[in-house]
């Protein structure tokens, strides 16, 4: 094959030489060049999406899992104005996304062509980087440029804007040349005198905690190794943020579970009353903080990050350390060790988070005439835990509960939409995980109001024999905002259910999926086995309880030991300071 | 007039160490500074752009900002901006330029300084009889330059601090000031480095 070749070929040569062997889209006229060289080759799957944002959230999930770049292929106009969703989620998140978009010929742009928008400036804000190619000449360095900066650093989603009739003029094809970038060099090594300084900490500490994130999935398999390393030749105990679940595992005696908002009365309590806290791949983010002035006001913070603009944006750091997880726990590790291992007793740092911890914060009231949602969480955690399992979720209260009832014992195996908070994000990736992992059980905990956000993916699922299955908390309720007005409007319910939803064993089987509904707890195990036995998706309607709210709580404006532990504690918990925040 | 070094920067710059390791009490600081950054960029397609949007999208704030290419081989644009906020909000306006993919290198000018700051002005005056006279006569005590003169009116160039241009600026307004235009401010560092 010469090296002369039609923009289109090259984009999907780039893509073959990129490793990419799965990309999420969708059609239309300013991408037909490219869908017609994907037609005339084998090596790369397309997966066609019933919605563009569905294309990104796929690629999302797919990313998430694999660890590799999602790749996204839209046209032109509202193939890209549908995907913006999805690329600001990705970049809250730090996930890897490449997305390729049509754009109308160059000599249209700028004269309100058909499907034209302004895709560079309309994603400018919510991609890491993003390019408008006007020449085919430029157009492989320009792809392989944007797998580096979506995948290298702080990963992130790029877009490459490619006009049609560059898709069709001839341009040389150039390999990856593994060149360094000429200006963007992210950091990956920690600067050692920093590490020292953390080591000299960490060897001081009698109330250490371990705060862990989501960059310690994103530094990759060795990461995890090393923090569960060092967490257990220390003794300290680990906390994480939704982003991080499974890089320490669940079961282990040493995790406290998840912290902030909704997390646990021992991990918050651990992280308000430490003397060190060492973050790891996290960010401070208001969801974890709470009130910043009240944050663990006692400790000294080593903070490890691979993007200096999260070093000191929220608190105040003691020792920043800026690189790559791994990279820097293993210089830790080394460090640590040949100083001798030296640490305090954090025996009475133990005796008093185990008192926290006998709180049994995520107690809740059973029933046996209602399925409670924590309930319906215990027994899909009790009868999933020994299979290859992915969870995704939407957005609300049941992400919350799922984050807390849910055990991870591995990373990778976890998808949420964290920092944007995307209701519709769950089946889409369900879509993009199973994709990956066409073995495993992947498994939507969705409330029924964000699964009609993206439902149209189910169609996508049943093409391509996905057998995701999507496990409905059904409270007819936006049970998040319900749970914010009880407690911040008066009960003032404006417009936060349902009052015309569909029937979801009829809508399952109009999809060509399964059906299945459950209302009483007694049956409840049956019905689950029943999902989890049938070969192809599956839209499990759980109807739970209309009224339940999620706890614990750290209400906003307060400071992580102000949680509230259930609802006896609600009455005037929350000031109208806090009820301006989000 | 013209010597625009301020004698505290170089204060400053051994308070506040350049790293994003600094950490010293005054980065807790809520005072308001101002600064000088000099951002070295690809003159690319959009860059200012993205600069500006970040700006925006994140609140902060630009007083001036200048812009043009420096190198016309290797394509490299130099912005300066001139920006305020606390001393942590300064630190993530340099730490989110400096991650932006066109971007070589963030320079703090105020910090590293001594630096040197200049702006140019071109001014039009009109009037006539003793004002037009007092006009000529102001052009020479602040160095400026007549590049268009009619029998009515002036166009000014004046170069210097920020504050020379605004003080002569004031001068113009009883003299028949019609219009201003300013380039905002360009800075560099003093002695023989480069940034």
């Amino acid at each position: 094959m010469s090296d002369i070749m039609t923009g289109a070929q090259i984009v999907v040569k780039a893509l073959k030489d990129q490793g990419v062997d799965t990309i999420f889209g969708y059609p239309g006229g300013a991408v037909l060049p490219i869908y017609d060289e994907i037609f005339q080759q084998e090596g790369i799957k397309h997966i066609l999406v019933r919605h563009e944002q569905g294309a990104g959230h796929a690629a999302e999930g797919y990313a998430r899992t694999t660890g590799k770049p999602g790749v996204v292929l839209v046209t032109s106009g509202p193939g890209v104005t549908n995907v913006v969703t999805a690329l600001q989620d990705a970049l809250m998140d730090s996930i890897p996304l490449v997305c390729i978009s049509g754009q109308v010929p160059t000599f249209l742009i700028g004269n309100d062509a058909f499907q034209e928008a302004d895709t560079v400036g309309i994603t400018r804000p919510c991609t890491k980087h993003n390019w408008l190619v006007k020449d085919a000449e430029t157009l492989a360095p320009t792809i392989h440029e944007a797998f580096q900066v979506a995948t290298t650093g702080r990963p992130g989603p790029v877009l490459i804007d490619i006009p049609k009739n560059v898709q069709m003029t001839n341009g040389t094809y150039q390999r990856p040349t593994g060149k360094p970038h000429k200006s963007y060099r992210p950091r990956v090594k920690g600067d050692l005198d920093q590490i020292t300084r953390a080591v000299e900490l960490i060897e001081q500490a009698q109330k250490p905690v371990f705060y862990t994130g989501g960059g310690v999935v994103n530094s990759g398999p060795a990461a995890t190794q090393l923090l569960r390393e060092f967490a257990r030749s220390t003794g300290f105990p680990v906390t994480s943020t939704l982003m991080g679940l499974g890089c320490y595992p669940a079961s282990d005696k040493q995790f406290l579970g998840m912290l902030g908002m909704h997390g646990t009365y021992e991990a918050n309590l651990t992280m308000h009353d430490c003397d060190v806290m060492i973050c790891v791949g996290a960010r401070f983010d208001d969801r974890i903080t709470g009130r910043t002035d009240a944050f663990s006001p006692n400790s000294r913070k080593i903070h490890i990050d691979i993007d200096p603009s999260s070093i000191n944006k929220n608190i105040a750091v003691d020792v920043p350390i800026i690189g790559d997880v791994a990279h820097v726990l293993e210089d830790m590790l080394r460090v640590w060790k040949a100083r001798g291992r030296k640490k305090q007793s954090v025996a009475a740092w133990w005796d008093q988070i185990e008192e926290w911890r006998s709180v049994d914060c995520l107690k809740y009231k059973p029933s046996k005439k209602t399925i409670k949602p924590q309930y319906a969480l215990e027994r899909l955690q009790a009868l999933t835990k020994d299979r290859e399992t992915y969870i995704t979720t939407e957005v609300g209260q049941h992400q919350m509960w799922a984050a807390q009832f849910m055990k991870f014992e591995e990373p990778n195996r976890w998808m949420t939409s964290g920092g944007l908070g995307t209701m519709g994000y769950g089946v889409p990736a369900a879509v993009g995980v199973q994709a990956a992992r066409p073995d495993g059980l992947v498994i939507d905990i969705a409330g029924e109001a964000s699964f009609l956000m993206t439902m149209q993916e189910m169609s996508t699922a049943v093409q391509y024999n996905l057998p995701i299955k999507i496990f409905i908390l059904n409270n007819e309720r936006l049970g998040m905002v319900r749970q914010w007005q009880q407690l911040l409007h008066g009960e003032r319910y404006s417009h936060s259910w349902s009052e015309a939803l569909p029937d979801f064993v009829k809508l399952a089987e109009a999809f060509g999926c399964k059906g299945i509904k459950c209302e009483d707890p007694a049956k409840l195990d049956k019905a689950i086995e029943e999902m989890i036995a049938y070969d192809g998706p599956v839209i499990f309607d759980c109807l739970v309880e209309k009224h339940e709210n999620c706890f614990p709580m750290i209400p906003s404006g307060k400071a992580h030991n102000e949680m509230l532990l259930g609802e006896a504690s609600t009455e005037g918990a929350i000031d109208e300071q806090g009820a301006a925040l989000v | 007039m013209t010597t625009q070094t301020k004698p505290e920067n170089g204060q400053k710059a051994a308070s506040l160490r350049r790293s994003a390791y600094d950490m010293s009490a005054e980065m807790l600081s809520q005072e308001i500074e101002r600064r000088v950054l000099a951002v070295t960029v690809d003159n690319e397609s959009g860059v200012l752009a993205r600069v500006i949007g970040l700006f925006s999208g994140r609140g902060y704030n630009i007083e001036s900002l200048t812009v043009a290419e420096v190198d016309h081989t290797g394509h490299i644009s130099r912005i300066t901006i001139v920006t305020s906020g606390t001393p942590m909000v300064l630190r993530q306006i340099v730490t989110q330029l400096d991650r932006m993919v066109p971007v070589h290198r963030v320079t703090d000018l105020t910090i590293e300084g001594p630096s040197l700051e200049r702006e140019m002005a071109l001014v039009k005056v009109a009037s006539k009889g003793e004002a037009r006279v007092e006009a000529l006569r102001l052009k020479d005590a602040f160095r400026a330059h007549v590049l268009d003169a009619t029998l009515e009116s002036f166009v000014f160039e004046v170069t210097g601090s920020p504050e020379k241009i605004d003080a002569f600026v004031d001068l113009m307004r009883p003299l028949g000031l019609v219009e201003i235009c300013r380039t905002g401010i360009i800075a560099i560092k003093r002695g023989a480095e480069g940034i």
